[in-house]
């Protein structure tokens, strides 16, 4: 399927979720209502069309002009395409509705998002920090980020 | 910005166990919180599992990362040029350096659509592959000291210093080797480098044999890990498993095949997947048979990469300062002997990476373990941990 | 010996007290030879070569790592049960050491020429479980705790099958004094019980197969009491960390090794007491004798030291499960047919 018809598809299953797409780049993506991303998750896996099964990534990012964004890098090992499903929220209200429930493998990927960006995956079934400590504060790969002077009373910027 | 630390308790099965005995009674077994890690000696690396055992029997595996995590996507971003970045992924998975520069300096390549000199794709394939062989032979290695056999180990690590030499013979470093660069290599092989890699596969095959011989085959070993820690494809697909993992449980993916990158098209060869020999498929076994056979096959590709390897550069025109458009991203995923390696390169047009995120093989292969060690032994956890064959600096990055 | 010593001193105690400081002795020369033994051992198994530096091929690291050992910080947890924590090493060593006492070292000596000896030794090593299992209470760290645990089940499990290997021998030779078994089996390696004992050659040529499977069946048991691999579960340190031994450091750790290391010899010759003649020469009456009697108990016993030596750095581990499945379900079944048919063979 080429990444238009994957467009034309998904909007045809759950066509309110989808915002925004860019399919003349290197690789097509599809921007969706981040609270909508876990029916959006579920049309991607379970249309037969589609069927997108396997996360290759998933990534936060910090887009540095206060929105932030869960990035789903998805292909589909029967149908051998891929897709970019982008969720793209605002600092203040950092909410996305989790996928982990329908793709295991992207459970830890939000958790790693959570840790480093803040982003909140609802309904995710354990979002702890993953490679922080408990009590690390605030979420380091976030662009306004400043290094902490003193970490458990331990100086940082040694 | 500082946020509240969110501390979420870890969700126990609080559940005690109950054995029932032949007459029907019940006996009442209390469980056992245990902290496997982070320096045990068989979590290959600082990994923590926090496991609940009723006796032997594990009840619920909570692993827990991070105690090697060294801000690999943090530094990348504040590198002033995506040279710089290359020495961070020789230490991500620093057991597959090679293999780890390659798929950063892939993903930069297909950003800036640089073709590279064919020269370097041979060259850069014999360096995977060669780097395959090393990072399964540790794998295979430590997992037979999972098992408690010893000797392969030390005679895997003979074999994997003869491929070492060969690296530092190129470019002089025994284990980060920084040598594949964006655009191409950091500079030629040496002279006398083919025939020496001839002879490592001539010496290679009797040696892989032998192990096979005290370890793969043995009696004792196929009872310890058929028919344990079975990772059905369906669950493996559905956790983004890749690479042995995957290729244990039956599904006939590579990406070397699937998603082609390099000169891979150009050799023969076949992609291994587990066949359930000694029990169902995906378990233990298979997952250590793909690692041994995946070794064969790579060895068959340097021959032939070596054989064919073409004259001429080794650097493609670069521009001195790499800046890719703004807003220009890629996600390139490169077969590492551990799985997928992805990475996800976004720029703004400045001279270094906006974002660079790492999808770790490892990282991703080890969110399975709790699915499929629950119910198993202690000593089968150790098992199953072995043949997930994680390297704790890839998973933390 | 023991009336030829209670001569020279002439004070019966002294005697005793020198008699039971023979094996001791013998326990500490033998550990230093199997320690350089086994890293060389192993280190030709593995293509390396070990110890190369500390004297000639290294002989002389056994000392030099007695003598590290030695000098080791003595831990103790703070929260271990002192009292347990310090006890169990020695119990674990007495445990063994006193088996010792009644293995025929040769004709002429004996530490303690008991009726009941091989009855006497199966009782006694069982003290050894007390020792692993207080070790295990007593460190107060999980691992430790299961390890003992595997420790316990797997001697009180493996002790059953080697009871009854020991069995056979016992009814062939009719006798549980272990220098009485030895004695029986004079004449050459085809008198030993391993090929039926002496007698009429169908009745050997019968209880071979029996024998023979005894053998094996006491050997492995051997092994596994002794917690080598394959069998080494309780201080498996790829599962366990140590085991049992975790939380040991210094001379009482040494302590445990050495009970390992007397375990060893322990086992094999107990085996070879009872299935290959014990101190009887190969050869019949050729090369017999009170000293040579030692040299061939101390030989043949060292040659399965060897194969237990070979045999850990070759296998991989057994799974509990597993382990128990061996000794329950093979071996114990196994016996029974052997004493079975020995019995029948015997009486007929």
């Amino acid at each position: 399927m080429t990444s238009q018809e994957i467009l034309d598809t998904l909007k045809s299953l759950c066509g309110d979720a989808v915002l925004d797409a860019k399919l003349d780049v290197l690789q097509p993506w599809i921007s969706v209502e981040p609270l909508k991303l876990a029916v959006v998750a579920k049309a991607l896996r379970e249309d037969p069309r589609l069927d997108f099964d396997f996360v290759m990534c998933m990534s936060g990012m910090d887009h540095n002009n206060g929105t932030l964004g869960a990035v789903y890098h998805l292909y589909s090992m029967t149908q051998k395409h891929k897709i970019v499903i982008k969720a793209i929220v605002k600092n203040e209200d950092a909410r996305v509705a989790s996928t982990a429930a329908i793709w295991g493998g992207a459970e830890w990927h939000e958790r790693e998002a959570y840790d480093m960006f803040g982003i909140v995956f609802e309904g995710h079934p354990d979002l702890r920090r993953i490679l922080l400590p408990d009590d690390y504060p605030g979420h380091p790969l976030r662009k306004d980020f400043v290094v902490p002077e003193y970490y458990n009373g331990m100086k940082v910027p040694y | 910005m500082i946020t509240e630390p969110r501390i979420i308790p870890t969700p126990y099965v609080t559940k005690p166990g109950a054995i029932r005995t032949s007459t029907g009674k019940t006996i009442r077994t209390d469980e056992m919180i245990i902290n496997m890690g982070p320096q045990h000696p068989s979590t290959h690396g600082v990994l923590r599992l926090e496991i609940v055992v009723d006796g032997e029997i594990i009840v619920d595996v909570i692993p827990h990362i991070g105690y090697l995590h060294r801000c690999f996507e943090k530094h990348a971003e504040h590198m002033t040029n995506y040279q710089q970045v290359i020495p961070y992924c020789d230490r991500m998975d620093y057991v597959a350096s090679m293999n780890n520069d390659w798929g950063f300096a892939l993903a930069v390549e297909r950003m800036l659509k640089i073709e590279v000199p064919p020269r370097v794709e041979y060259l850069r394939v014999i360096m995977a592959e060669l780097q395959r062989i090393a990072s399964h032979l540790v794998a295979v290695g430590t997992f037979g000291i999972d098992m408690g056999a010893f000797t392969p180990f030390l005679w895997t690590f003979r074999d994997r210093e003869k491929i070492l030499d060969l690296f530092e013979m190129t470019c002089g470093a025994r284990l980060l080797y920084n040598y594949i660069w964006i655009g191409g290599l950091s500079h030629d092989v040496p002279p006398g480098f083919v025939e020496k890699a001839k002879e490592f596969c001539s010496y290679f095959g009797p040696k892989l044999k032998e192990f096979n011989d005290v370890l793969t085959y043995n009696e004792i070993f196929v009872r310890r890990t058929a028919n344990v820690g079975v990772l059905p494809p369906d669950v493996a697909v559905n956790f983004a498993c890749s690479g042995p993992m995957l290729r244990g449980s039956g599904v006939n993916f590579d990406l070397r095949r699937d998603d082609p990158y390099g000169v891979y098209d150009k050799f023969e060869w076949e992609v291994q997947v587990g066949k359930g020999e000694f029990g169902k498929v995906g378990d233990v076994w298979d997952r250590f048979i793909v690692k041994v056979r995946e070794m064969e096959q790579s060895v068959k590709i340097i021959e032939q990469a070596v054989a064919a390897l073409p004259e001429g550069n080794v650097q493609a025109a670069i521009p001195k300062r790499i800046r890719p458009d703004a807003g220009s991203e890629a996600y390139v995923r490169t077969e590492s002997p551990r799985g997928e390696l992805g990475f996800y390169v976004v720029s703004d047009g400045s001279a270094s990476p906006f974002r660079v995120k790492a999808r770790g093989p490892a990282f991703v292969n080890l969110s399975v373990l709790p699915e499929i060690s629950r119910g198993c032994m202690i000593a089968d956890l150790v098992a199953i941990v072995g043949s997930a064959d994680i390297v704790l600096g890839e998973v933390d990055r | 010996m023991q009336e030829y010593l209670i001569g020279l001193v002439g004070e019966p105690l002294v005697a005793y007290v020198l008699m039971a400081v023979v094996p001791l002795v013998f326990i500490l020369v033998y550990a230093l030879v199997t320690l350089y033994m086994e890293m060389k051992v192993a280190a030709h198994i593995q293509d390396r070569v070990a110890y190369m530096r500390t004297g000639w091929h290294g002989v002389l690291q056994p000392f030099a790592d007695i003598l590290k050992l030695l000098q080791k910080e003595d831990i103790i947890p703070a929260q271990a049960d002192r009292l347990l924590f310090t006890a169990a090493p020695f119990f674990v060593f007495v445990g063994t050491y006193v088996g010792f006492a009644a293995i025929p070292f040769s004709s002429g000596y004996v530490g303690a020429d008991l009726n009941l000896g091989i009855l006497y030794i199966v009782a006694v090593s069982s003290i050894v479980v007390a020792g692993l299992l207080m070790s295990g209470w007593a460190s107060n760290n999980k691992w430790a705790l299961l390890g003992s645990l595997r420790s316990a089940a797997q001697i009180v499990s493996y002790e059953i099958p080697s009871a009854l290997a020991i069995l056979v021998a016992v009814m062939i030779a009719g006798s549980l004094n272990l220098n009485e078994v030895s004695k029986f089996q004079e004449g050459g390696i085809f008198n030993w019980v391993v090929f039926g004992g002496p007698g009429p050659v169908v009745t050997k040529l019968l209880l071979t197969p029996f024998t023979l499977t005894a053998f094996f069946v006491l050997l492995t048991a051997g092994i596994a009491e002794a917690n080598r691999t394959p069998f080494d579960l309780p201080e498996a340190e790829s599962e366990l960390v140590q085991g049992f031994n975790t939380e040991y450091s210094g001379m009482k750790f040494a302590m445990f090794y050495l009970a390992e290391y007397a375990n060893m010899f322990l086992v094999s010759a107990i085996t070879v007491c009872l299935f290959l003649g014990g101190w009887q020469s190969p050869f019949g009456s050729f090369m017999s004798g009170p000293y040579w009697g030692a040299f061939w108990l101390i030989a043949k016993g060292m040659f399965f030291v060897f194969v237990q030596v070979w045999m850990r750095w070759t296998l991989p581990r057994l799974r509990v499960d597993q382990l128990m499945h061996v000794s329950w379900k093979v071996m114990v079944p196994f016996m029974f047919v052997c004493i079975f048919a020995v019995g029948l063979i015997l009486v007929w």
